[in-house]
C-alpha cells in the first residue's frame, strides 16, 4: 500500500500552506480542472444547475464529502487491504453522501426534496472516488484534505458558473431575485426581457458548459492528447 | 502490504459496524427534527392551495403552523362521502397523515380522502373554501397536489402541486407559481351542473381565459400535464359524494352543518 507520490517528502516543518500544498488547491481550479480538463462529474453539472441556490447546496455537499471522504481513506490508508480498498472507499463514500442526505431532510427540506436524488448521485460521482484513488491513498490526512477541497471547489465555481448562467437567461433571476422584472421596472412597460426556455433544459447546460471550456481552453492552450 | 483473508474479513466487519452505527445514530437523532419538517411541508402544502406562494415564503415555520392551527379543520371522507373517524381498529384517523400513496394502491372505495376546510378569517364556524387532497402519476414517478375550491364547490380557488421526479425545466414546472395560477377561476362542473373537471392543453402560450374548463399547458411536457389532467379528474370524482351532501345542505359554508 506504500504508494509514494511522486511529490519531495514532506520535512517536519512545511508550513501549512506552503507552495507545494497551496498547488492542492489551486490546481485543480482551472489547470486541472475536474470537469473542464478532466470532464468528471458532467451529470450532476447538467442536473441540478437550473437554479443558483439548489447549486450552491450541492457545492457544499460534494465539497464536504470530498474533504471527509479523503481524510477518512488517507487515515485508514496503512490499513485497509488493497485487494478490497475500491469497496472500501465506495462504503466511505455512501456513508457521508447518506449522512448529508439526512441532514438536508432534517434542516433543508425544501432543498432536500428538490436535490435528494442528486445527492444520491454524488456517491457515483467519479471526481470523489478519483480522487480516493489517486491521491488520499498514498497520502498524509492533512495534504488530502487540502487535495479534496481543491477539486471539490473546481467542480463548485464551474456548476456555480453554469448556475448563475441558466438561472439569468432561463428564469431571469439571480438566486431567485427578479432581474428581468427590476429592469423592465426600471426601464418601463415597453422594456421586457423574455426568458430563454432552452438555458431551463439540460441543453443549456451543455452550451454554457461549452463555452466555459472553450474559453478556458483559449486562454491556457491546453490541448487534449 | 500482503494481508490475509481473516484480515481482510475482519476490516470488512469492523468498517460495516462502524459505518452502520454511524448511519443509524444520526438517523436516531435526526429523526424526529425530520417528522417535523414532514409535517411542515404538508401543512404548507395545503396552505399553498389557498394562499399566495409568496405571502407563504414571508412566513417562518412558527407562523405557519399558527395560522394552519387556526384556519383550517381537516376530516377524513370515504367515496360515499361519509365522514370517517376510526380505523379498523379504532384508532382515530387524522387527515394530515393519511398515506395517499397508500391509499392508492386500494380500491377507490376502501380509501380515505382527506378534506380540509379553511375558515373565514375571524370566523372559525364559516368556511371560506374546500381543499381536497389529489395524487396521481407523472412521466417518471408519482405527482400529488392540493385542491382548494370555492364555496360554490364549482370555482377553483388555488392549487399546489408536487412531483418526485418530473424533468427539471418541463413537467418539474408544475410546481411553479406561474403554472399553478393559471388554475384559478376555472370551474369543474359545466352549467348544467355535470361533471367536467379541468384539463390543461397540449402547448403553451394560448389564451384560455373564456374557457373554464381548459388550462393552459407546459410546452414539453405533455405527459406530466396528462398526469396532472388524470388525477384532477379521478379525485375530483371521488370526493364527488361529500360534494354532494355538502351542497344538499343548505348554506354549506356553516361549519356545524358541514359535520
Amino acid at each position: 500500500m506504500s504508494t509514494e507520490t511522486a511529490q519531495a517528502p514532506v520535512k517536519a516543518a512545511e508550513p501549512l500552506l506552503s507552495k507545494r500544498r497551496r498547488k492542492f488547491i489551486s490546481d485543480p481550479l482551472v489547470d486541472n480542472n475536474p470537469i473542464t480538463i478532466q470532464v468528471l462529474g458532467i451529470c450532476s453539472a447538467l442536473a441540478v444547475t437550473t437554479q443558483l441556490q439548489p447549486t450552491l447546496v450541492m457545492a457544499i455537499s460534494v465539497i464536504f464529502v470530498m474533504v471527509m471522504a479523503n481524510l477518512t481513506i488517507s487515515l485508514l490508508r496503512n490499513a485497509i487491504p488493497s485487494r478490497v480498498r475500491i469497496i472500501v472507499q465506495l462504503a466511505v463514500i455512501a456513508s457521508l453522501v447518506t449522512l448529508v442526505n439526512e441532514v438536508l431532510k432534517a434542516f433543508a427540506f425544501d432543498m432536500y426534496k428538490e436535490l435528494s436524488v442528486f445527492v444520491g448521485l454524488i456517491i457515483t460521482n467519479c471526481i470523489v472516488m478519483g480522487r480516493l484513488e489517486a491521491f488520499a491513498l498514498g497520502n498524509k490526512p492533512y495534504d488530502s484534505i487540502l487535495d479534496g477541497f481543491g477539486s471539490a471547489l473546481g467542480y463548485a465555481w464551474i456548476i456555480l458558473a453554469v448556475a448563475f448562467f441558466r438561472e439569468l437567461f432561463g428564469s431571469g433571476s439571480v438566486f431567485g431575485v427578479q432581474i428581468y422584472d427590476a429592469i423592465s421596472g426600471l426601464f418601463g412597460e415597453g422594456f421586457s426581457l423574455a426568458t430563454n426556455g432552452l438555458m431551463v433544459s439540460p441543453v443549456g447546460a451543455f452550451i454554457i458548459l461549452g463555452l466555459i471550456i472553450w474559453v478556458q481552453r483559449t486562454k491556457t492552450g491546453y490541448v487534449e492528447h | 502490504m500482503q494481508q490475509s483473508n481473516a484480515y481482510i474479513i475482519t476490516f470488512s466487519v469492523i468498517l460495516t459496524v462502524v459505518l452502520g452505527l454511524l448511519l443509524s445514530g444520526t438517523s436516531q437523532v435526526l429523526g424526529p427534527i425530520q417528522k417535523k419538517a414532514v409535517e411542515l411541508d404538508t401543512k404548507k402544502q395545503i396552505l399553498g392551495a389557498v394562499l399566495e406562494a409568496s405571502e407563504l415564503r414571508k412566513m417562518s415555520a412558527e407562523e405557519i403552523l399558527d395560522y394552519y392551527e387556526k384556519r383550517i379543520t381537516s376530516k377524513v371522507v370515504d367515496i360515499d362521502g361519509n365522514l370517517i373517524e376510526k380505523d379498523a381498529d379504532g384508532n382515530p384517523i387524522v387527515a394530515e397523515n393519511v398515506n395517499v400513496a397508500k391509499n392508492y394502491k386500494m380500491a377507490p372505495e376502501k380509501r380515505q380522502f382527506p378534506m380540509f376546510i379553511f375558515h373565514k378569517e375571524g370566523n372559525p364556524d364559516a368556511a371560506e373554501a374546500f381543499i381536497v387532497q389529489v395524487y396521481g402519476a407523472g412521466l417518471w414517478d408519482e405527482i400529488w397536489g392540493f385542491l382548494a375550491l370555492d364555496i360554490d364547490l364549482n370555482t377553483i380557488a388555488g392549487v399546489t402541486f408536487g412531483h418526485k421526479g418530473e424533468t427539471p425545466g418541463l413537467g418539474a414546472r408544475i410546481t411553479e407559481a406561474g403554472v399553478q395560477n393559471r388554475f384559478q377561476g376555472k370551474q369543474i362542473y359545466d352549467d348544467a351542473g355535470s361533471f367536467q373537471s379541468v384539463v390543461m392543453q397540449k402547448g403553451e402560450g394560448r389564451d384560455f381565459s373564456d374557457d373554464l374548463h381548459k388550462v393552459d399547458g407546459i410546452s414539453g411536457s405533455t405527459i406530466t400535464a396528462n398526469g396532472v389532467n388524470n388525477m384532477l379528474r379521478n379525485y375530483l370524482q371521488f370526493y364527488s359524494a361529500y360534494f354532494e351532501k355538502l351542497r344538499s345542505q343548505a348554506g354549506s359554508t356553516d361549519l356545524a352543518l358541514v359535520n
